[in-house]
C-alpha cells in the first residue's frame, strides 16, 4: 500500500507555475518586450562592430591592450597568440559572437550590479536581504536559469544574454559591497571633516578607492559569463558554446575540444587584460 | 567672527558614552552625579569616552588637548564638529550650537568654519597633491580657478611647490602630512582642529614640522585646537593645555603653570620629565624685588643697600621705570672713594642687558653668560619688571635634577646668592 505514493495529496504546482507565467506575459508582456529590445539593441550592435572589423585590427587591439595591461612583451605576444589560435582554429567569426554576448552579460551586470553593490554597502537591512539572495543564486545549478529565460523571452540570444547575467551578476554585487565597506575609513573621515555629503563621499571617495574590488567583481563576472556562454547554448545562443554542444550531441571530441580550448584562450585574453588595468590602478593608488 | 570675549569654540560639559544603548539616561545620571568611570562600566556597560569636558578657546589661541592613549582626547576633538556625535552638553561654534544642529546645518559648519587635520592624514590616494589641496573648497562649491589659487598657494605656504601633480603615495609621511595642512589651509578655517598631527612621523621630521607649524599658526594667526600624546609637543606649541585623563579633563593651564602649579600627582607625574628649561619663562623666575636708584641720588645709602642686601649690581631707571644703565657695587664704590655724592650714568655704567617676561630661560643662558650683570627683565614698553641672575637661573634647574640630598652638601640659599653675585661683580 506504501509503493504508491497516494496521488491524493499531489500538489500541483506544474500548471500554477506556467499559469503564472502566462499571466505575467500577458500583463507585463510590454516591459518583457521592452527588456528584450534593449538587450537586443545592444548584442546587435556590439555584433556588427566586432564582426565588421577586419581580423588584422582585432589583433592588433588585443595586442595594444595586452601591453598596456601588462607591460610585458612575453604576455603581449602569448595573448595576441591565442587570439590567433582561435583562427587557426577557424572559429574566428563564432568567437566574435560569443566575445559580443560576453560584453553584453558584462555591461548589464554592470549596470545592474552596481547600483545593487552600492546600496548593500550602505545599509546593513538591504546587505541581510541581499546576501542570502545572492548566497542561493549562487548555488542554483546553473542551467535553473534557462528556465524563466526561456520562458519570458523564448528560445535566441536575447534569453541567453539574460540567463548568462542571472547567473553572473552575484560576484559583481559582492565585490561592491565588500569594496565599498573595506574602504580607508580615515580618507571618508577627512571627506566628512570638509563637509562633503554622502554622494560626493561615494563619488570622490568611496567608488575610487573601492574601484580595484570592483574591477576584480567585473573581472569574476565575466569569467562566469564565459562558463554560462555553452550553458546558455542550449537556448540558442550562437557561438564557441554552441560548437560545443553539437561536438557533445554527435559525439564528436575533437570538435568539442577545439571549441572548448578557443573558450579558454577568450577566457585567457580578458581576464589577463583586465586584471593588469586593475593591478596598474591598485598600485597607482596605494 | 569670534564672540565679545573674544571666545570662538566653546564646549559646555560634553560627553560620550560608548555601548550606552538602551539607558543613555541613567548613565548620564550617573555622569553627572560622579559615579567613577568603571562603576559605570561594571554596573551599565557603558564605556564613558568623554566626561563633561568644558573649555573654550579664544581667537588666536593655540589650544592643546593632552592626555594618553585611550583618555578621550580623540574622542573630544571629533565630538566638536561631531565626526562622533556627543551624547551630552553643548558644544559652541562661533555663537551657534552645533549639537542642535541638522546634518545639513553641520555640513555648512564643516565646509564654511572648521578644518581638521588628521594623524593619518586621510588623504585620497587617487587625487594628486593639489586635488587634494583643494578638496575642502570643492565640497565648499568654490569655482575651478578660485579653488586653484587658494591651493596652490597653501601647497606654497608648506612648503610643497612642485610636488602639485604627484599622487600621495609617491610622498613620504611628513610631506603627506603637509598635504593634509595644505588642505587645511587652503580652506582658510576660522578654527583649525589636529588629531596627532605629528604623531606619525620620525622625530627628526615631527620636530621640524612642528617648528613650522609653530611659524605658521604664529604668522596666519591661525585658531588651533591640536590633540597629542606629546608632552613636549604641547608644552612647545600651546598657549594652554587640557590634561585629559580617563575622558576627564583634570586641568587647563599655559605651560608655565601646568609645570610649576600641577592640579594633581597625575598632572605631576606627567610633566615631571619636562625640561624647566624649555618652556618656563623669565617672569616666573625672576626677582620682582631689584635694587634701583634714579640718577642723582646719594650714592652712600644705596651702597649700603647693596651690601645689606647682598646685590652687587644696580638697575638706573627714569621716571617711566625705563632701565638705562646697569652700575657694579665696585664702580659705585670707587665714585664715592672719589667724592661723589649723587649717582651719576656715567662712564662707570654698562648699558643692561634686557630680555622679555615671556622669554624661555633657555634662551635666557647666552645673555646672562655675556653680561657680569643681572638680565633686566623688561616689558615691551621697556619698563623694568624684575632681575634674572645666574644663580635664579641655576635654581630653576635644580628642581628638575633628581639627587640625594643626604649626600649632597646644600649650601643655604642665602650663602648661594651671594657666592653668585660676587663671582658677578668679580669676573
Amino acid at each position: 500500500m506504501f509503493n504508491e505514493f497516494p496521488d491524493t495529496v499531489e500538489i500541483d504546482l506544474r500548471t500554477r507555475v506556467n499559469d503564472a507565467i502566462s499571466w505575467l506575459l500577458d500583463t507585463f508582456g510590454g516591459v518583457f518586450d521592452f527588456i528584450a529590445a534593449v538587450i537586443r539593441t545592444v548584442l546587435l550592435n556590439l555584433e556588427d562592430v566586432l564582426t565588421w572589423m577586419p581580423w588584422p585590427l582585432v589583433l592588433g587591439i588585443v595586442a595594444v591592450l595586452a601591453w598596456y595591461a601588462t607591460r610585458s612583451p612575453l604576455n603581449t605576444v602569448v595573448l595576441t597568440g591565442l587570439m590567433v589560435m582561435i583562427g587557426m582554429f577557424g572559429y574566428y567569426d563564432l568567437a566574435m559572437i560569443t566575445l559580443a554576448i560576453i560584453i553584453a552579460a558584462v555591461l548589464i551586470s554592470f549596470v545592474i550590479g552596481l547600483p545593487i553593490g552600492i546600496l548593500a554597502a550602505q545599509s546593513d537591512k538591504a546587505d541581510a536581504v541581499i546576501r542570502p539572495l545572492l548566497d542561493g543564486a549562487q548555488t542554483m545549478p546553473a542551467f535553473v536559469y534557462l528556465i524563466p529565460a526561456l520562458m519570458f523571452f523564448g528560445l535566441g540570444r536575447v534569453p541567453a544574454v539574460i540567463a548568462t547575467v542571472t547567473y553572473a551578476v552575484p560576484p559583481l554585487i559582492r565585490l561592491t559591497n565588500l569594496g565599498i565597506r573595506t574602504v580607508s575609513q580615515s580618507a571618508v573621515e577627512a571627506a566628512t571633516a570638509y563637509g562633503a555629503t554622502p554622494r560626493q563621499i561615494l563619488r570622490d571617495v568611496e567608488l575610487p578607492l573601492a574601484l580595484p574590488t570592483i574591477m576584480a567583481g567585473v573581472n569574476q563576472t565575466t569569467m562566469m559569463a564565459l562558463a554560462m556562454v555553452v550553458i546558455a547554448s542550449m537556448i540558442g545562443a550562437e557561438g564557441l558554446g554552441q560548437e560545443v554542444l553539437l561536438a557533445i550531441n554527435r559525439i564528436d571530441p575533437g570538435r568539442g575540444f577545439e571549441a572548448g580550448l578557443c573558450i579558454v584562450a577568450l577566457a585567457v585574453i580578458i581576464d589577463r587584460i583586465t586584471q593588469g588595468f586593475a593591478d596598474q590602478y591598485k598600485e597607482s593608488i596605494s | 567672527m569670534a564672540d565679545e570675549n573674544g571666545i570662538l569654540l566653546e564646549c559646555r560639559k560634553v560627553t560620550k558614552l560608548f555601548g550606552d544603548d538602551g539607558n543613555t539616561q541613567q548613565v548620564l545620571k550617573m555622569v553627572r552625579d560622579g559615579v567613577a568611570k568603571d562603576e559605570i562600566q561594571s554596573k551599565l556597560g557603558a564605556v564613558v569616552g568623554v566626561r563633561e569636558a568644558s573649555f573654550q578657546v579664544h581667537q588666536g589661541e593655540f589650544f592643546i588637548i593632552m592626555g594618553l592613549s585611550g583618555s578621550g582626547k580623540s574622542t573630544l576633538i571629533r565630538t566638536l564638529i561631531r565626526l562622533i556625535e556627543p551624547t551630552d552638553g553643548e558644544i559652541i561654534i562661533d555663537g551657534e550650537d552645533v549639537t542642535k544642529m541638522s546634518e545639513d546645518g553641520m555640513r555648512k559648519v564643516r565646509r564654511n568654519k572648521v578644518a581638521m587635520v588628521f594623524q593619518h592624514y586621510g588623504l585620497l590616494p587617487h587625487k594628486t597633491v593639489l586635488e587634494n589641496a583643494e578638496y575642502g573648497l570643492k565640497t565648499r562649491g568654490i569655482s575651478w580657478q578660485e579653488r586653484r589659487d587658494k591651493a596652490q598657494s597653501a601647497i606654497d605656504r608648506v612648503g610643497l611647490s612642485g610636488w602639485e601633480q604627484y599622487r600621495p603615495s609617491a610622498l613620504s609621511g611628513g610631506m603627506q602630512q603637509r598635504v593634509g595642512l595644505a588642505r587645511a589651509l587652503s580652506h582658510d578655517p576660522a578654527i583649525l582642529l589636529m588629531d596627532e598631527p605629528f604623531s606619525g612621523l620620525d622625530p627628526i621630521v615631527r620636530r621640524q614640522m612642528q617648528h613650522e607649524f609653530a611659524r605658521l599658526q604664529e604668522e596666519e594667526d591661525l585658531t588651533t585646537i591640536l590633540v597629542t600624546h606629546d608632552l613636549d609637543e604641547a608644552l612647545m606649541l600651546g598657549d594652554r593645555i587640557a590634561i585629559m585623563r580617563d575622558g576627564e579633563i583634570i586641568q587647563i593651564a599655559t605651560p608655565d603653570e601646568l609645570v610649576t602649579n600641577p592640579a594633581d600627582d597625575y598632572v605631576a607625574s606627567f610633566v615631571e620629565g619636562a625640561s624647566p628649561a624649555r618652556f618656563m619663562v623669565a617672569r616666573t623666575i625672576m626677582s620682582e624685588e631689584p635694587l634701583t636708584a634714579r640718577e642723582g641720588d646719594p650714592v652712600e645709602p644705596m651702597l649700603n643697600q647693596m651690601r645689606e642686601r647682598k646685590i652687587w649690581s644696580a638697575f638706573i631707571v627714569d621716571n617711566a621705570n625705563k632701565v638705562t644703565a646697569v652700575l657694579s657695587y665696585d664702580a659705585l664704590n670707587r665714585a664715592h672713594q672719589s667724592g661723589t655724592g649723587a649717582i651719576s650714568v656715567g662712564r662707570q655704567a654698562r648699558k643692561p642687558v634686557t630680555c622679555d617676561p615671556e622669554m624661555a630661560i633657555s634662551d635666557i643662558f647666552p645673555l646672562v653668560l655675556n653680561t657680569r650683570h643681572p638680565v633686566a627683565v623688561v616689558d615691551d614698553r621697556g619698563a623694568l619688571e624684575g632681575v634674572i641672575t645666574k644663580n635664579m637661573l641655576l635654581e630653576a634647574l635644580a628642581h628638575d635634577i633628581d639627587y640625594d640630598e643626604d649626600e649632597v652638601e646644600t649650601p643655604s640659599s642665602e650663602t648661594t646668592t651671594e657666592q653668585a653675585n660676587t663671582e658677578v661683580t668679580s669676573v
